[in-house]
């Protein structure tokens, strides 16, 4: 490929268009002030270490990370077998149950987290805990069929066929057959799923009350108020679970797939 | 057999969705539909005559329109090279596409609370060079929220441009180049007309992405530059005004399906002229 000067320069501006503010947030996280100066007038770690001091982010942070695990557990138990359905069988209507499983992505967050506020909190009296996972879990069902029907796509149903001829049960086929098969694709979509509930603010916004928040929301609210470097060292932990989620995708997805 | 089976491993996940979804969905739009007697639109009519409101409604539809046109021109180019890099820089690309993607949009939005700011790092720099005597004010402004939603969505559009980018094959380039057409000419004759399926859902991503982003508006706006995500959330949980928050919320709905329908419809049009 011959080179181009000006696309390489464009390409080099929108990238760094895109990785100035987090660099700074990485530097103005490591300044001494109580308040964000860049570039920081000195070196510290105090705002890392009053991190682990507030028992605010503590406690939001824990509920994120629970919430996000059982809500992708409960995804996964939903979701793995309607792909494989949606993969394996033709029937009356298919196009529309798909439609309905992705439909999450297409209602505005902001609408869902309204909705279920409105019929499973003030309606139905659910306990915020629980509100909170059902809104988590129904918003990353779409992520769940779709790394795995991706993946059931490419699985050839005629060794499924071969076990069951064999004499096999149609559950214990799935298992010994189909499931080790997707293994990578389900631990992709468990990390795709999870970072997406973790991440997730328009919804828990209205699903969240006294003594039960998430972290981002806690993140939100408190830079109404404060403006020190404390979320700028929170926002750097954040950032190294998203390395750490990208390199599992990486090696068991791979980060191709996000471009298709 | 297989209908009964398929329906026993559909219903567990339907049911949840039906419930927890479609069921709270229609008992939110459900009453606003309702008057004293049948089915009526006054609350609909009141919040298009209001004009506050219409000029909620104009802000959002304006700054998605804004983002979606900036990620386009800024997405092209930047797919464009990424389709045709050799395969271990692309890898290096996506993924730096991807983190973005992937990490927290209150944190991406306080990175820029922190450059716009006052005390930002603009501010800063624009007076110490001697250039403005006063902070400007850029945070808490609709530029502040569009900065922040092509931000937010730009690698959106990337990752659904390289999807289609990546399939074109290199030799129609080569073809166009030696029947004379330069490089800028043919991207537009070839690459472009084949890249439009991914332009459509790029487009479609971030344009309802930016309509109802919620995070960005509420920290880079304020409130001086309410959008309709923060109005829904500001009618029902500052002012407990649920009716009000039922309306603005059909209204989204409403308008995000009609976007999807239109960009899809012209992107139909496309296909059929053999674009």
């Amino acid at each position: 490929m011959r080179h181009n000067k000006w696309l390489l320069a464009f390409v080099i501006l929108v990238y760094m268009f895109l990785f100035a503010p987090m660099v700074i947030i990485v530097i103005t996280s490591f300044g001494p002030d109580n308040y964000i100066a860049f570039p920081p007038r000195g070196f510290s770690m105090k705002w890392f270490v009053n991190i682990f001091n507030s028992e605010m982010f503590i406690r939001t942070f824990s509920i994120s990370i629970q919430v996000a695990v059982i809500a992708t557990l409960f995804a996964l138990i939903l979701g793995v077998p309607a792909a494989y359905a949606l993969s394996r069988f033709d029937f009356k209507g298919k196009s529309i149950i798909k439609n309905l499983f992705f439909s999450p992505v297409i209602v505005p967050g902001i609408v869902f987290g309204f909705a279920l506020f409105n019929f499973i909190i003030i309606k139905m009296r659910l306990p915020i805990y629980t509100s909170l996972l059902i809104g988590h879990t129904v918003v990353i069902i779409p992520y769940i069929i779709r790394v795995i029907s991706s993946s059931l796509d490419n699985f050839d149903y005629s060794i499924e066929e071969a076990a069951v001829s064999l004499g096999a049960s149609k559950i214990k086929t799935f298992f010994i057959v189909v499931f080790p098969n997707i293994t990578s694709s389900v631990i992709a979509a468990f990390m795709l799923a999870f970072i997406n509930s973790f991440n997730n603010v328009p919804v828990s916004i209205f699903l969240t009350g006294p003594g039960v928040s998430t972290l981002p929301i806690q993140m939100m609210s408190y830079v109404e108020y404060y403006f020190d470097p404390t979320v700028s060292a929170l926002s750097v932990l954040l950032m190294l679970m998203t390395i750490g989620i990208m390199f599992v995708v990486e090696r068991t997805l791979g980060l191709s797939y996000f471009s298709k | 057999m297989k209908g009964k089976w398929s329906y026993v491993l559909l219903v567990p996940g339907l049911t949840i969705i039906v419930v927890f979804l479609i069921m709270p969905l229609i008992y939110t739009i459900f009453p606003t539909l309702l008057g004293g007697e049948g089915v009526t639109f006054q609350e609909y009519i009141k919040f298009f005559k209001d004009e506050y409101y219409m000029q909620i409604f104009m802000r959002t539809l304006k700054i998605a329109l804004i983002t979606a046109l900036i990620t386009i021109i800024f997405g092209l180019p930047v797919s464009y090279f990424i389709s045709r890099a050799n395969k271990k820089f692309r890898g290096i690309l996506i993924a730096c596409t991807v983190f973005p993607l992937l990490t927290n949009s209150v944190v991406r939005s306080f990175a820029w609370m922190t450059i716009l700011g006052k005390n930002g790092i603009i501010n800063k720099v624009l007076m110490g060079l001697n250039i403005i005597s006063e902070p400007y004010k850029l945070l808490y402004t609709e530029f502040a929220i569009v900065v922040g939603t092509v931000y937010l969505f730009l690698p959106l559009m990337i990752v659904s441009l390289v999807g289609v980018m990546e399939n074109i094959e290199y030799d129609l380039l080569e073809a166009a180049e030696s029947l004379g057409a330069n490089r800028i000419v043919a991207f537009f004759k070839v690459i472009f007309p084949l890249s439009v399926p991914g332009l459509i859902v790029g487009t479609v991503l971030v344009f309802t992405g930016a309509l109802t982003a919620y995070t960005t508006p509420q920290l880079l706006g304020g409130n001086s530059n309410m959008v309709l995500s923060t109005l829904v959330y500001q009618k029902a949980m500052t002012l407990g005004d649920w009716t009000s928050a039922s309306v603005v919320a059909t209204i989204m709905i409403f308008t995000t399906l009609t976007i999807i329908g239109v960009i899809n419809r012209l992107a139909s049009k496309l296909n059929e002229r053999g674009v």
